[in-house]
């Protein structure tokens, strides 16, 4: 689904991000990516949702090469692919309903066909109760399970988070990663950047953990 | 499903038309600000253009004031000067003729110049006698000295002139006019253009984040353009209605001393408003000038917003 073929991030400062990064990650599969900040983890995500592009090397989602695609096709692109922030990046002067209805709306669904999908998402994550509520009056945790639900509710193949729990605590945190699991049983394939070793270790995935933007080990 | 799509599409233009206006209704000062700044912009060249259309509806009146007199040699008896007179009206580019005797023409110079006691001095009347003509209204220029050339060839004339220049200097003052508002209207049109554009342009700078968002979840350029774009159109569209309604009121605050103006000068003028016109004009300059300030700006600032 995932497949990074040396790939080689550089920026104008000359910093090198990631320096011939080869993986895959299969279609379905759940995995995490780890490693200090600053080890590359964001640009990585950054390359998979085409906010930034590779210096070098391909990097290819659902058999589709980014290096090839136009500027123009990018929203169309990221409509398939769900993202999470540690900050959510909800927008605060509107409700929940219609914070998780965005993707939605910009793709064109009929209202009916909108206000079903959200509920349903808002119910998977649980915060169907809430959905007239603004973002501020929620807590942490709700605020990124509706950030989940934004990603989720256009049923996007990939899901990817960065540092979903960054400002959780380890309760809190543990629920999320759980949803991140549940989507992944139907299918989605799943890629979490974390540096919460205790939680990661805990759950059995894969771990991709780069170090000064190289592939340090990628195991089981 | 086609159509269902289209159905679609039409309801978000609508809504995203609804909320671009609903937002401008949230900030009334702010708004009402730049809509006057827009309607006065607007206005100027309007009221211009109805003030010069009324000069030129003048100027129209006095069309008849466009004559020939034909000075007749001295030694043509009054009769034959009569006997020309009514077979020139039978000339179909003339339309009336008068016929003024050499002792009439001295009898009229004595009562407007008050030199009696100099005229009795005299031995004999200096003064010849006048055939005044009126051309057929609505002649091209050309046609009328077509005409004047024709005239001065009777061997019973003098001299043909005609009397114009002065009706020639006052449309080369409304020419001028006209030239003047012309490049006013574009100015002034590019000022609307230009705080359109800033004033979308702040819109935008404060929606920072929100494009943002709508960029990571899938937005395309086109989504993210057509609030902006709407709120230009508001802005355009109602800043011409308000100089509709000033142009409106500005001029029944003319129109009553215009008014008694023309009755002092015995004159059938009144004032035009031309307020179908302009209600249709002014609104769809305003328009079409929003859509474009805000494609300028949104055009120029969108692309520097990207994630990141």
């Amino acid at each position: 689904m995932i497949r990074f073929e040396q790939v080689y991030k550089r920026y104008e400062s000359q910093q090198e991000a990631l320096s011939g990064l080869s993986f895959e990650l299969l279609t379905g599969e759940m995995a995490f990516l780890t490693g200090h900040s600053g080890a590359g983890k964001s640009t990585l995500l950054k390359l998979i949702a085409l906010i930034e592009r590779s210096s070098h090397g391909q990097v290819i989602v659902n058999n589709q090469n980014l290096n090839r695609l136009p500027k123009w096709k990018i929203p169309y692109y990221r409509r398939k692919i769900g993202l999470v922030f540690q900050e959510h990046n909800l927008l605060h002067d509107r409700t929940v309903f219609d914070n998780v209805a965005l993707p939605l709306i910009i793709a064109g669904e009929n209202h009916r066909e909108i206000g079903r999908r959200v509920r349903a998402a808002l119910d998977k994550v649980g915060l169907l109760g809430k959905e007239r509520n603004l973002p501020i009056a929620l807590s942490g945790g709700e605020q990124q399970r509706v950030g989940i639900a934004r990603a989720v509710v256009n049923r996007p193949p990939v899901l990817l988070a960065d540092e979903p729990t960054g400002n959780l605590d380890p309760e809190l945190s543990r629920e999320i990663m759980h949803l991140f699991e549940q989507f992944n049983q139907v299918g989605v394939t799943v890629f979490i950047a974390s540096h919460d070793q205790d939680l990661i270790n805990q759950m059995p995935y894969r771990h991709i953990t780069l170090q000064q933007g190289k592939l340090a080990e990628n195991h089981s | 499903m086609k159509l269902f799509n289209i159905h679609n599409y039409l309801l978000r233009h609508i809504q995203v038309m609804l909320s671009s206006l609903g937002e401008l209704w949230r900030q009334p000062v702010a708004t009402m600000m730049t809509l006057l700044v827009i309607g006065i912009a607007l206005l100027l060249p309007a009221g211009l253009y109805v003030i010069l259309k009324n000069v030129e509806q003048v100027s129209g009146e006095w069309q008849h004031a466009n004559r020939i007199s034909l000075f007749l040699q001295n030694d043509i008896a009054d009769k034959r000067g009569q006997q020309l007179a009514e077979q020139l009206l039978t000339w179909p580019d003339i339309n009336e003729v008068s016929f003024q005797s050499a002792q009439q023409s001295l009898n009229e110079f004595r009562e407007i110049s008050g030199l009696e006691s100099l005229l009795d001095t005299l031995p004999a009347n200096p003064l010849p006698a006048v055939i005044i003509i009126e051309p057929e209204e609505n002649q091209q220029q050309e046609a009328t000295e077509a005409l004047l050339a024709r005239l001065a060839a009777l061997p019973e004339v003098d001299l043909a002139q005609l009397d114009m220049q002065w009706l020639q200097r006052l449309r080369s003052i409304n020419e001028t006019g006209q030239r003047g508002i012309t490049i006013l209207a574009i100015l002034l049109s590019l000022s609307v253009l230009l705080v359109i554009g800033n004033t979308i342009r702040l819109a935008i700078l404060n929606r920072q984040t929100e494009i943002r968002v709508i960029k990571l979840v899938g937005g395309t350029n086109t989504f993210v353009r057509r609030p902006f774009l709407y709120t230009g159109m508001w802005y355009g569209l109602l800043g011409g209605v308000l100089a509709w309604i000033t142009l409106l009121i500005s001029l029944l605050i003319i129109s009553g001393p215009i008014d008694e103006l023309a009755a002092l000068y015995d004159s059938q003028f009144q004032l035009k408003w031309y307020a179908g016109q302009m209600l249709f004009g002014l609104p769809l300059c305003g328009l079409l000038l929003g859509v474009m300030g805000a494609w300028l700006a949104v055009s120029r600032h969108l692309n520097a917003i990207e994630p990141s």
